[in-house]
């Protein structure tokens, strides 16, 4: 565990010292914020559901672009043969690498509480509402910055990283359209595997269990998924 | 402190190692000597633990590489042929993270930063950000981060290559004084760099060991095999074969526009060649005899034998 805190330290700061995360980050507030902006004038209501809707879209995209250096970039300098033959487990690397982008993750989400802040100064906001709807955004982040690490293992390119991560997340995201043309057990099938499924009960401020159950699943998967690729390099 | 045994490399269908078995002793600094693409950079990722080896046994410091693989990577420091930098990162930030990830506590990193920044004389440099160090820097960051946890094991991987004649006389001296104590595989491309620097040299050529000896030994048959270079006006086959009937010649190659015969050592066979050659009604237009240099070895081992007409 010491070794994945080394690493994640490493990510965490190289992301300070790098443009791109300040690029995304002010991406995603600006976009947030602009949704948030016209949500609350539209519905006068003292909610973030504008703000939640939206992010999680931006949030899907910017993680597969916060995570695409993670592994890619150490295959093209050459530095992964640094990581590869410390005395460090391939898990610890992964998580090392996870964690460092949760770290963002987190920052932009607690950069985004003024939107809660102002409601409180107008209004009387539902907290437990908020809370819940924050809490399924960082899952539903936490999800996409494992595939999106997932990808980035399988290459040393890292714009091919991001179009993967892209693809894997839109169409684990969108695969719940497909679900109302389907027989109703495969529709249950599909619906399992969607990212879109339990996410509207968090706006609503529902914090279902088995939503919380599938998100931390599908991302220890990819988690799963990213240890193995990293592994099966040694034996290429 | 380095057992290898049996150990075979396939990328897809490609053999990279082919079969290879070698020890380095404690103390030892042994050189891995080859031309390229014949296996250095595979053999050493597969006993630093990079590579996984298709066949095979790697042992560190009596730790099995593939059982206990963090064990045996804790007694290695390895400096990869693409030193492995972290461009974004000043010198200090990037030994202080490696050495961390080898194990060394907060303390201790410290005191082993100031160590490894004198002793690769890189005080100017420690705040620098790495992108902006020349080669020959980098090089030097590359071998700090490799004794950063003072292991007894040190693999390096083409270490002077690419950096100007002045530091890699520096790095060859680093060498040097880094092998006291510690066990040294190096790997090049360079003979002279062999000579200066190992005790033993291991020479390998298209994934197998074509000899491995001492280096004292290796001299010994550099001074004891003997070359005789001549040009001869004459048919160059006939001239061929003509000298291969003089007793005690072991071989003889034309290039033009020259005959080289090799003998058996201690052998001087210059005035029957002479006589040879004259006989046959052809002018002899020049005769010497050549010293077989460490470089006439490698390239006796490594060149294909079709090739050696």
């Amino acid at each position: 565990m010491r070794n994945a805190g080394i690493i994640a330290m490493k990510e965490f700061k190289s992301y300070l010292a790098s443009p791109m995360a300040y690029v995304v980050v002010g991406i995603f507030l600006a976009l947030t914020g602009v949704l948030f902006a016209s949500s609350s004038s539209t519905y006068l209501e003292t909610s973030i559901r504008g703000f939640l809707q939206s992010g999680v879209y931006s949030l899907l995209l910017l993680a597969a672009v916060i995570t695409m250096r993670l592994i890619a970039e150490e295959r093209k300098l050459g530095t992964v043969e640094l990581l590869l033959t410390a005395p460090v487990r391939d898990s610890e690397i992964i998580a090392g690498k996870f964690l460092g982008s949760v770290f963002l993750l987190a920052v932009m989400l607690v950069l985004t509480f003024y939107y809660p802040i102002l409601l409180k100064m107008f209004g009387d906001p539902d907290w437990g509402a908020i809370a819940a709807g924050y809490l399924g955004l960082f899952l539903v982040g936490c999800t996409a910055l494992a595939v999106g690490l997932f990808a980035s293992t399988l290459t040393a390119n890292q714009i091919v990283s991001a179009v993967v991560a892209g693809g894997i997340l839109f169409a684990l995201w969108l695969v719940g359209l497909v679900a109302g043309y389907l027989p109703r057990v495969l529709a249950g099938l599909v619906n399992f595997f969607s990212l879109a499924f339990y996410f509207p009960d968090f706006v609503r401020g529902v914090i279902d269990t088995r939503g919380v159950i599938y998100y931390v699943s599908l991302t220890v998967l990819f988690l799963f998924l990213a240890v193995r690729s990293l592994e099966n390099s040694r034996w290429s | 402190m380095i057992k290898v045994k049996n150990l075979t490399k396939y990328y897809g269908k490609r053999l990279a190692v082919d079969n290879i078995s070698f020890e380095v002793e404690k103390g030892e600094i042994v050189g891995l000597l080859g031309p390229n693409g014949a296996g250095k950079t595979t053999t050493m990722r597969i006993l630093t633990g990079f590579l996984m080896p298709t066949q095979g046994q790697v042992e560190i410091a009596s730790f099995d590489m593939l059982s206990h693989a963090l064990e045996a990577k804790r007694h290695i420091g390895y400096l990869p042929e693409a030193v492995p930098l972290y461009t974004d990162m000043t010198v200090r930030s990037y030994l202080d993270f490696v050495g961390r990830l080898r194990g060394l506590t907060d303390q201790k990193v410290k005191s082993r930063i100031d160590d490894v920044v004198d002793i690769c004389h890189l005080e100017e440099y420690v705040d620098v950000i790495v992108s902006k160090l020349s080669k020959g820097f980098r090089q030097r960051v590359g071998v700090a981060q490799a004794i950063i946890h003072e292991p007894d094991v040190l693999i390096l991987d083409e270490p002077t290559i690419g950096i100007d004649p002045i530091q890699v006389a520096q790095t060859r001296q680093l060498i040097r004084e880094l092998g006291k104590g510690r066990t040294i595989l190096i790997s090049t491309h360079i003979l002279p760099e062999v000579s200066i620097t190992c005790q033993r040299v291991i020479i390998i050529n298209q994934g197998k060991i074509v000899a491995e000896d001492r280096i004292e030994n290796l001299s010994a048959m550099v001074s004891g095999a003997r070359r005789i270079r001549l040009e001869v006006s004459g048919p160059a086959d006939k001239v061929t074969d003509r000298l291969r009937r003089i007793k005690g010649v072991q071989k003889v190659n034309y290039r033009m526009p020259h005959h080289i015969v090799e003998t058996l050592p201690q052998q001087d066979l210059r005035g029957q060649i002479t006589e040879a050659v004259m006989q046959s009604g052809w002018s002899l237009l020049s005769l010497e005899s050549v010293e077989m240099s460490l470089e006439d070895i490698f390239l006796k081992l490594t060149v294909h034998e079709e090739t050696d007409r």
